[in-house]
């Protein structure tokens, strides 16, 4: 069986099936672009634990004059309750697990809050007095954060010990959400994909019967029968994952990092190379799930 | 060549079998007819000696092959040394007489060389030289034929499998064929053709093979298209 031969077979089949071949094309390109979505919004939340949860701090923040009375029944942490804490934290118990910290006082975070609310109105009805002074704290290991506040919560003028990573999962909950339902979606548009091409392959032998049936009584192999078969439905779903391929890097380039990357600076998202680890898998699944689908199908269709 | 002993064939779903313990010997370059009426059998037969099927029980060797345990794997090369001609010529619709013939040897994989010298060789053997580049349905039912024989020798089968060739064709072009069927045997193939047609066997003066029922009731070399019970010619229905 020459290869020329096998391919201008396989050629035939694919012009006589043209919008079965267009349909391949589509559906294989939705849902290897949903399984690209789902893997890069795996890697997306994967770079911003790396690059979060090591900045990630455990505050500890002191008593303030409007702080609820539950949590701070004398108002304003004074200066021994300060001294308690700071004292704490250095002490053996603690410190083999604390990288570093630093107090921050009413002055400092007003100045923190000023900056990040500058264009905001709030800026302007804060007072100094009303945020509270703190003490922020970086862990060696950021998971540890259970040490802190346990050691901190309820502890005289302190109102409230803050792991920094609770804001972060929520929205890495968020985005493992949308991976999860992308994942699901290309689940689905995977076994539409499979089941289209294992008709069309069916179809498309179908058509071409009495050429099989010549086939099989000169004596062609059975790989020479299924293969122009099986190479019709890999060139159809090969072609639909170049596509897809095509269409998650742009989306990459163009959405993620022309668009969000630029409105949110201080966040990290999947670039470029992110894509082209997921693009190849892409491709290389399309061409194997193709390659069984219709295999099976022809096998199925096809005895000696 | 074609060596068949006690077989006997039953379908699913049927209780009479196709074939009830059928035993004959073809050698190499014999010329044999199969005769009997529609559901004798002979049809069966064929398909088992193309191994499209194979016995309930009993055993078929064929070239050297035992066909019941043949591997299905092997079946296309062994399918290989055999050449088949329909009733209903079977040619691609959408290529032309030289495509069909090449067909056969380019699904095999023959080199090319061997393709562009075997089939203007088998096309002029059957007298097609100067309509290859027709298509099938410029032919009249004749040259179609002679398309189908040169694809089903193209590959130099040592066998020539012939069911009903003549079925669709007039007495002339009929004869035509058969001559064209003796010039193959003449060449060293053997021919194992089943038909309808009393005219030709009579003439042909050949092996006969007769099945009735699943059975052989008759095996006559140089013999003639009689009915064996009888000794008169079958009713005019079973043509």
């Amino acid at each position: 069986m020459k290869v020329l031969f096998a391919l201008s077979e396989s050629w035939a089949g694919i012009r006589s099936n043209v919008s079965m071949v267009i349909s391949i094309v589509l559906v294989t390109f939705i849902s290897l672009s949903f399984v690209g979505i789902a893997a890069l919004l795996q890697l997306q939340i994967n770079e911003m634990k790396n690059y979060w949860y090591d900045r990630a701090q455990v505050a500890v923040y002191m008593c303030t004059d409007v702080s609820p009375a539950a949590a701070c029944p004398t108002g304003e942490a004074s200066e021994a309750e300060k001294a308690a804490v700071d004292a704490q934290l250095q002490s053996t118990v603690l410190a083999p697990y604390i990288d570093q910290y630093y107090f921050e006082t009413h002055e400092e975070a007003y100045e923190k809050f000023s900056e990040e609310f500058a264009d905001s109105s709030v800026a302007s009805y804060v007072t100094p007095e009303q945020l509270n002074e703190a003490f922020w704290v970086n862990l060696i290991n950021p998971e540890q954060s259970a040490i802190i506040t346990e050691s901190f919560s309820g502890a005289a003028g302190v109102e409230q010990v803050r792991d920094q990573r609770g804001y972060l999962d929520s929205i890495f909950s968020f985005l493992n959400a949308g991976s999860i339902t992308a994942a699901a979606v290309a689940g689905v548009m995977l076994a539409s994909a499979l089941l289209l091409i294992s008709t069309t392959i069916r179809l498309s032998a179908f058509s071409r019967r009495r050429e099989i049936a010549i086939m099989r009584l000169v004596g062609a192999s059975n790989f020479s029968i299924r293969f122009p078969f099986v190479l019709e439905g890999v060139i159809a779903a090969t072609l639909g994952a170049v596509v897809s391929a095509v269409a998650v890097y742009a989306a990459v380039e163009f959405l993620v990092q022309d668009f969000l990357a630029v409105r949110l600076p201080f966040t990290s998202f999947v670039g470029a190379q992110q894509a082209l680890t997921v693009v190849p898998w892409l491709i290389l699944g399309g061409v194997i799930l193709s390659a069984l689908a219709s295999s099976v199908a022809i096998r199925r269709y096809l005895k000696v | 060549m074609i060596t068949i002993q006690h077989a006997v064939k039953t379908y699913k779903g049927s209780d009479e079998p196709a074939l009830k313990s059928v035993s004959l010997q073809v050698d190499r370059g014999e010329f044999v007819f199969l005769v009997g009426a529609s559901g004798s059998g002979k049809s069966t037969l064929m398909r088992m000696v193309l191994r499209e099927d194979v016995p309930t029980t009993g055993s078929i060797h064929v070239l050297g092959e035992d066909l019941i345990n043949l591997a299905s794997r092997r079946v296309p090369i062994f399918r290989r040394r055999l050449g088949v001609v329909f009733q209903d010529f079977r040619l691609l619709p959408q290529k032309n007489v030289y495509e069909n013939v090449a067909y056969s040897s380019k699904v095999i994989g023959k080199p090319r060389a061997f393709i562009e010298t075997a089939v203007p060789d088998v096309l002029s053997l059957v007298g097609l030289s100067e309509k290859a580049k027709r298509m099938p349905s410029e032919l009249s039912g004749g040259e179609q034929q002679r398309v189908a024989v040169a694809r089903a020798i193209v590959n130099k089968p040592d066998i020539l499998l012939a069911d009903e060739p003549t079925g669709n064709l007039d007495p002339k072009t009929s004869g035509e064929i058969m001559d064209l069927l003796q010039r193959i045997n003449l060449g060293g193939t053997t021919v194992l053709m089943a038909t309808h047609d009393r005219g030709i066997v009579d003439r042909l003066q050949k092996r006969v093979i007769e099945l009735k029922n699943g059975e052989i009731i008759r095996d006559e070399v140089a013999a003639g298209y009689r009915d064996v019970n009888t000794g008169e010619m079958p009713k005019s229905e079973e043509f």
